[in-house]
């Protein structure tokens, strides 16, 4: 069982790919890593000796900030920003885009599911026993 | 992208002048200024400088984390308007008249 930094890696995956399932190491650092551990990057998880795993490990522990520390990090920062009350920390804040894209349209990664556009019922209609607060309002008027 | 090390971060001279006769004399007073697009430094720390924003000035307290950041940062320029509870509270006096 190859376990690096409180990540299970996948047995049957190539040693590169499988490397990229801990936060914070992608392909260019993956293959990086191991290059470094002079681990043949096609090579499965499951074929690794423990002292290849060994080696692997000591260089993510080394070198990378990843999971926990590395999200810690990231909010760290995005906290900074939203305290100083800077623009980029009222992006953040609203949760909109925080790099200036547009919002007219689109954004939907930032602001989640569409909400929908809420359709106004005719006062006559809502009059009857829907709301009270709304019957009150024509009366008012009249 | 960045801007190049090599020129250093931009402050208006006349802005940092100001700031620095008012470290010099130990006054704090609040300083208007246009200059949005000047760098925070270190000097400015614990000043208060109200920033134009195209209509008004706001005032901001400058704190040790601020530095390296615009001062336009903080002062913005566009007014937020949001859908849901405002929309309502602007809804509601008009249904009734």
């Amino acid at each position: 069982m190859a376990r690096v930094a409180g990540v299970d890696l996948p047995r049957e995956k190539r040693g590169e790919i499988a490397v990229t399932y801990i936060y914070g190491i992608g392909k260019p650092t993956a293959i990086n890593i191991l290059k470094k551990a002079n681990i043949d990057g096609n090579k499965r998880v499951k074929a690794w000796t423990d002292e290849e795993t060994a080696r692997v490990r000591e260089i993510i522990e080394r070198e990378l900030k990843v999971e926990g520390d590395l999200r810690r990090e990231i909010s760290m920062n995005v906290k900074r920003l939203m305290d100083i009350g800077s623009y980029r920390g009222i992006r953040h804040r609203r949760g909109l885009p925080v790099r200036g894209q547009r919002t007219h349209t689109n954004a939907r990664t930032r602001k989640g599911k569409t909400r929908g556009v809420m359709v106004k019922k005719k006062p006559v209609a809502a009059a009857a026993p829907a709301a009270p607060a709304a019957a009150a309002a024509p009366k008012a008027g009249a | 992208m960045g801007r190049s090390l090599k020129k250093g971060p931009f402050i208006d001279e006349k802005l940092y002048e100001r700031i620095e006769e008012l470290n010099r004399s130990r006054q704090k007073k609040v300083l208007k200024t246009w200059s949005r697009r000047s760098t925070i430094a270190p000097e400015f720390v614990g000043h208060t400088l109200a920033v134009h924003n195209g209509k008004k000035f706001i005032p901001v307290y400058v704190t040790e984390n601020m530095v390296g950041h615009r001062l336009g940062e903080f002062a913005l320029t566009r007014t937020f308007k949001a859908h849901g509870q405002a929309e309502k509270a602007a809804a509601s006096p008009t249904g009734k008249t």
